[in-house]
């Protein structure tokens, strides 16, 4: 199975990347962007046939390293 | 006293700091790998380098905070040794949970590095005693990442249980509430993002980082 976790600072967590990024675009011509925010996305191969198993244990990597709950939200994606 | 300093991959200045523990305390330093699974016997004081440990690869500290001497580290917090996270110590505290926050890309978006004037906001602490009653230390920063965020309750907290030891005079990272360094609530565990393991002797500027290790000291 493939997974992919898409990680960004929660709304209210300054990002000062996507500030910088949006400070760019309207540069460049587009002063129409707003509240740009820049996350990661880590995607990994997983072992097993189960879904919902899959789902949870990637929750937990998630919990565990992937991404800190003081800071950041993420979301998981298996298929 | 006897003192030990954890080296992960990536770190650079864990020798910075044996020197700076030996020079102001006289303590015996012993190095201790990332990897190890035991501390020495008797220590008195764990610090935890600044660095880049792991290459600062995912986030500061968060792979660092996993390896496997942090289990006997975080033993030994119970116990009540002192513990001091320096810098990228202090993101490795956070991301294993034994202080509240964490730490973002700096507001400014560029690395800092210079000294600062810092107010001891609590002279109390087992890092602070030695400071006897001075308001004011200088000590170097450098950090890319060291702007200190937790939530406003977080915060508060905090602040009204004198877990504020060190703030900036002048916010150098866009910290919350210009806090540079806190305690745990049982008081023996501090970060801080100022090296005062750059400050501790006048040729370096300043002398002020050696009265947090002879603090320490004192408490021993």
């Amino acid at each position: 199975m493939k997974a992919t976790v898409q990680i960004f600072l929660k709304p209210g967590v300054l990002d000062v990347q996507g500030k910088a990024v949006e400070a760019s675009l309207h540069g460049l011509g587009w002063p129409g962007v707003r509240e740009v925010r820049v996350g990661r996305t880590i995607t990994f191969d997983l072992d097993g046939a189960d879904k919902a198993a899959a789902e949870a244990e990637v929750k937990a990597m998630c919990d565990k390293l992937l991404a800190n709950n003081v800071i950041e939200t993420y979301r998981v994606e298996v298929e | 006293m006897k003192a030990a300093v954890i080296v992960f991959p990536g770190s650079n200045c864990d020798r910075d700091c044996a020197v700076a523990i030996e020079r102001s305390t006289g303590a015996r330093v012993e190095m201790v790998w990332h990897g190890d699974s035991d501390l020495p016997d008797g220590l008195d004081l764990i610090v935890l380098p600044g660095g880049f440990s792991y290459g600062d690869y995912l986030r500061c500290g968060a792979m660092a905070a996993l390896s496997p001497v942090m289990a006997p580290v975080k033993a030994a917090a119970e116990r009540g040794v002192a513990v001091v996270g320096i810098c990228n110590g202090f993101q490795v505290l956070c991301e294993a949970h034994m202080l509240p926050g964490a730490l973002l890309r700096n507001a400014g978006l560029k690395y800092v590095c210079k000294p600062v004037a810092l107010d001891i906001v609590n002279g109390q602490t087992r890092f602070t005693a030695a400071y006897q009653g001075r308001r004011e230390a200088v000590m170097t920063v450098g950090n890319g990442e060291g702007n200190f965020f937790a939530d406003d309750a977080t915060l508060d907290r905090l602040e009204g249980e004198g877990q504020v030891v060190f703030r900036y005079q002048d916010n150098p990272n866009g910290s919350a509430r210009a806090i540079a360094g806190i305690v745990n609530p049982a008081g023996n565990v501090l970060g801080l993002m100022p090296h005062p393991d750059r400050a501790f002797e006048p040729d370096l500027g300043s002398a002020d980082g050696a009265l947090l290790f002879q603090s320490v000291l004192a408490s021993a």
